[in-house]
């Protein structure tokens, strides 16, 4: 009789959890009617508080990015009782096959649950806001919400800000259910770099709403809502006026400026043209307006400075004088005779033969076809391969053919052929300095950004080291958030080598092919450049920094099929130092005025290059 | 040995209470599944019938396989005891490398639009394989070498299933224990495990510190009051030592182990977080719509509660609601009292059997039964923490009605059998 009572045992325990369980329902059902007050008000809501986006300022503290209302209208849809469609769509301006197509198209969106607030209409315009307040009462399981947009004070920099757009499925599936449908968040630009920071956290507020949607106060006086934490403020590197100044006088042509602080590799300003003005990617039209911009035929949405790939022109020549250096091949007393040229690479008239210094001054193009020719045969190597790995690595360490690690979306990482690129076009070992001669004078497969310009011409300022090249300043009052944006990267070339080339390029503008660029007073060293373009009219280069000695600004311009370097590229940066070193640009009107009012965009970008054009 | 009559099926000799208590359930199951989708207006946006409409195929689908299995000969359970056991062992293999994540678990073979969790099935095989290998002959539970191969036998699919992360399901298996103590386990071993399980509880809430301070003075207190003797102190120390090495095991599982929403399930339920849309929003709800139900409740369809934003888990998991709001006070109580009938019946049944095997089985059925009945009703009730386990028979979903199914109907069979057995025995 063991096992009986065993079984009678287990169905003790049963009885016991089940009278466990009808005590627990005492308490539930008969005792506490807290529970039965709750019921009787029936539903819980929970609302988004949106938090304010951060602002975003420039260096100076001038107010660029900052918010703006606009007014959504949602829908939970098992609340909507008895709607009077026809006078809904009037409000809304809608017919009713619309409003059936919106409901379809709001069930299948994601996350979508019928006792959970939908995004019905996007932006409603104050008009209609204000004529959908009166009548909401009438429109049970409707709500109008506020949330804010982006306003942009200046009208520029609209390939720095980016824009904020809706978020997509994927955005809602990758975000671990931070976003949720009908959200915002940044697509490009700073606002998508810095999306964490800015967008704040999104706060939640419980309230009881009773079955004719009325609300009946907070659910447990609120214990259970969150605030909604503000979005940082961000300010960028940017120099708000130096930006401006360079977009006006980048207008009607196309190209890039990028102005770096050497010292810590800020960005202070990054103009790229055509550009358009990111209002427009605000309000019920952005979608218009961005298919707009995408089709146009010159390509404003294009970020010219991070991404577009030139040749670098004289840039190389720079670079050269301080590898030949390095690789002991080359010293400031070197003289090479230049009589139009070396070998098929023509030269302008000048006097002849030349030393380092008077060579970067004139620009040589026969100086530095031998230049090269001496790295890439240097006897030191057993092969031209080694030597040219040897010399491609030492430019590798100005920054060029890689990416530089900008804190902004779609940097491009030029291209400077490696050994093997060559063994691949011309076979193993059947190619030497004379075949990749044009590389001596910058030109050929090589490709390089305007950013990347810019940071090595920071580098030469520098004396042989760069940071990499920023636009945040500050996040939310702290400077410097990002540590990777302390790091020196140093050069493979040596501090010692950098002064006599430095001469030459401060003799480029007091008395060689950037006079037009020289301002009394101040000390700057700069290189023309001109970028052979198999398309079109050459590209007019022109990169500099001032003051020579302890250099608060490097810059590089590029404009397209402008031809020679002294010609646009050269004044453009010329004012722009003035501005930012000077705080105006008032010296010379009539240059200025030329300048602004340039207009290169008449030129057909269709005809081919003559080559004889170029030398 | 006298010759065995052939075996037919007797419709007198099915046990038609259980039968009558299996439909109940279905069919109010199925009533409140339809309850808790229910929307009076709005046809425009709800697409009605998707739930309760696939639960009414699935029911169809059980009963024809009830059916089947009411028709099989009964040794064909016996003969095939292991094979169905190797058989959901393979397939929980197959399913951990390769099956299709769904609710944050990794267990479930899709076949057509429906989803199958061979874990589900794996809870009748392991109970025929431990009623044949205990059932054996000769084989007595006192052994030690049996207690380890039947306790391994339902370590495997345990550990197989926590690592699908259905922990729910995986601590099913533990509930064999109730068995065991019929086939003679010592009664302390339950004792231990309610113990086990109490501290598995106390360790997530109170500070491990506290919790082993509190073992060592009880482990001290004890010694005062026994007798002294080596054995016994060794025996105190060992158990004490034990529990607070489990105590922190625990923790750190918790804390390291476990996934994110097991966690937080944990924590909302012992008021360590608050999470109102996660589970401790569906805790919170649960008791609201319950607690409104009254005396009398509200009435079939009249309940607002359950409908509202009880997300997925409100026809499966947090049926019981459904119950409690619409049916209140009375309809609850009568709700448990009749499980109580069904487990009740489901014990006498078993022990009226002749076979060691079909007895065992028995037991099987009404420890699975019991361990779904309290954890899902103790989380609906805010008492236990949210394991989604269903309520068998009464919760929308035609993986575990059928697996429930499969299971009871087994043991009708069995049992249906018992008149023969009065002239035969196996071998
Ligand atoms: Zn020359």
């Amino acid at each position: 009789m063991d096992s009986s009572v065993k079984r009678t045992i287990l169905f003790l325990i049963f009885c016991v959890i089940g009278a466990v369980f009808i005590v627990r329902l005492v308490f539930l059902q008969l005792l506490d009617d807290s529970y039965l007050r709750s019921a009787q008000n029936n539903v819980l809501q929970e609302q988004t508080i949106y938090p304010a986006r951060g602002l975003i300022y420039d260096r100076k503290g001038e107010l660029l990015v900052y918010n703006d209302a606009i007014y959504d209208l949602t829908v939970i849809p098992e609340q909507v009782k008895n709607l009077d469609t026809t006078v809904f769509c009037k409000v809304l301006g809608i017919t009713k096959n619309d409003f059936i197509a919106k409901f379809e198209k709001l069930k299948r969106g994601k996350g979508y649950a019928p006792y959970r607030p939908s995004l019905f209409e996007k932006q409603l315009t104050i008009p209609m806001y204000a004529a959908f307040q009166e009548k909401l009462f009438d429109f049970p399981g409707f709500f109008v919400e506020v949330r804010t947009d982006r306003k942009y004070k200046h009208s520029n920099a609209a390939h720095i800000m980016g824009y904020i757009g809706e978020v997509t499925d994927r955005d809602i599936e990758q975000s671990d259910g931070y976003y949720r449908m009908g959200d915002y968040m940044g697509i490009s630009g700073i606002e998508k770099t810095y999306e964490k920071d800015l967008r704040g956290v999104n706060g939640v507020r419980y309230i009881l709403v009773d079955s004719k949607n009325r609300t009946q106060g907070r659910y447990k006086e609120g214990t259970f809502d969150t605030a909604a934490i503000a979005g940082k403020n961000i300010a960028l590197s940017i120099d708000q006026v130096l930006q401006d100044l360079g977009e006006q006088l980048m207008r009607n042509k196309t190209g890039s400026i990028v102005a770096i602080e050497p010292s810590t590799g800020e960005l202070l300003a990054l103009v790229s043209s055509p550009t358009y003005d990111p209002n427009l990617f605000i309000g019920r039209d952005r979608g218009n307006h961005y298919m707009e911009l995408l089709r146009d035929p010159t390509k404003p949405l294009f970020n010219r400075p991070l991404a577009a790939p030139y040749p670098p022109g004289s840039i190389f020549k720079v670079l050269e004088s301080l590898v030949g250096q390095q690789e002991k091949v080359l010293t400031p007393a070197t003289s090479y005779a230049c009589h139009h040229g070396y070998l098929f690479v023509g030269c302008h008239a000048h006097s002849s033969p030349n030393q380092l210094r008077g060579a970067i001054a004139i620009s040589c193009n026969g100086y530095f076809c031998q230049v090269y020719r001496s790295i890439v045969n240097n006897p030191r190597y057993h092969r031209v391969e080694e030597a040219y790995n040897s010399f491609h690595d030492h430019v590798a360490s100005f920054g060029l053919g890689k990416r530089l690690g900008v804190d902004l979306f779609g940097e491009g990482a030029g291209f400077l052929p490696p050994a093997t690129y060559y063994d691949k076009v011309y076979g193993r070992y059947r190619w030497q300095a004379l075949t990749t001669l044009s590389l001596g004078i910058g030109q050929g497969e090589l490709g390089i950004t305007p950013l990347q310009m810019a940071n090595a011409t920071s580098s030469v300022a520098n004396r042989g080291y760069y940071i990499t090249p920023h636009i945040v300043k500050a996040i939310a009052g702290k400077p410097n958030p990002n540590p990777e944006y302390n790091v020196k990267h140093w050069c493979t070339v040596d501090t010692s080598y950098f002064p006599i080339v430095i001469e030459g390029m401060q003799d480029v503008v007091e008395r060689g092919t950037a006079y037009i660029a020289r301002i009394p007073g101040i000390e700057i060293c700069g290189k023309t450049g001109t970028a052979q373009n198999p398309h079109g009219k050459d590209h007019s280069v022109f990169f500099a920094f001032a003051p020579k000695d302890h250099p608060k600004i490097a810059i590089a311009v590029v404009v397209e099929n402008a031809g020679f370097g002294a010609t646009w590229a050269a004044p453009i940066a010329s004012i722009l130092l003035e501005q930012y070193l000077t705080g105006k640009h008032d010296t010379r009107p009539a240059l200025v005025e030329r300048m602004l009012n340039g207009n290169l965009t008449h030129r057909d970008d269709s005809i081919p290059a003559t080559k004889s054009e170029t030398f | 040995m006298i010759q065995s009559q052939q075996q037919n099926l007797k419709p007198f000799s099915i046990d038609w209470l259980t039968l009558v208590l299996y439909y109940i359930f279905v069919v109010g199951g199925l009533f409140c599944i339809y309850a808790s989708v229910y929307k009076e207006d709005h046809p425009l946006i709800y697409d009605a019938g998707m739930n309760y409409g696939k639960q009414v195929i699935w029911i169809g689908i059980s009963s024809f396989i009830g059916l089947l299995i009411l028709l099989v000969d009964e040794k064909f359970f016996y003969a095939f005891a292991y094979a169905l056991y190797g058989i959901a062992i393979a397939l929980l293999i197959a399913v951990l490398i390769m099956g299709t994540s769904f609710r944050g678990s990794n267990s479930w073979i899709e076949i057509g639009g429906f989803r199958l969790q061979p874990a589900e099935f794996a809870k009748f095989a392991t109970a025929l394989a431990l009623a044949k290998y205990l059932g054996g002959f000769r084989i007595k539970f006192t052994e030690r070498k049996v207690q380890y191969i039947s306790i391994g036998m339902i370590l495997l699919p345990m550990a197989i299933i926590l690592f699908q992360n259905e922990t729910g399901t995986a601590l099913v298996f533990g509930s064999f224990i109730f068995m065991l103590y019929r086939e003679g386990l010592p009664g302390y071993f339950l004792f231990i495990g309610f113990m086990i399980a109490l501290m598995g509880v106390l360790a997530l809430i109170v500070p491990p510190l506290y919790l082993i301070i509190a073992i060592g003075v009880i482990a001290i207190l004890m010694l005062l009051f026994i007798r002294r003797n080596r054995q016994n102190i060794l025996i105190v120390f060992g158990v004490a030592l034990a529990f607070i090495i489990y105590v922190g095991s625990v923790n750190y599982m918790f804390e390291h182990v476990m996934q994110a929403h097991q966690k937080s399930r944990i924590n909302v339920l012992l008021g360590k977080e608050v999470d109102l849309k996660g589970a401790g929003y569906n805790v919170q709800q649960s008791k609201i719509a319950i607690g409104s139900g009254g005396l009398t409740g509200k009435g079939f369809l009249q309940g607002t509660q359950n409908k509202f934003r009880f997300v997925p888990e409100q026809s499966t998991d947090f049926i019981f609601c459904t119950v409690g709001e619409e049916f209140g006070f009375a309809g609850s109580v009568g709700f448990i009292v009749m499980y109580l009938l069904l487990l009740w019946r489901v014990l006498f049944i078993a022990e009226r059997q002749r076979y060691k095997f079909n007895r065992i089985y028995g037991y099987c059925v009404a420890a699975i039964l019991f361990f779904h009945f309290t954890i899902n009703i103790g989380m609906t009730l805010g008492i236990l923490p949210v394991i989604g386990i269903p309520l068998p028979f009464f919760s929308y979903g035609g993986s575990s009605l059928l697996s429930f199914t499969i299971l009871l109907f087994i043991l009708i069979r069995l049992d249906a059998n018992r008149i023969n057995e009065l002239q035969g025995s196996f071998e």
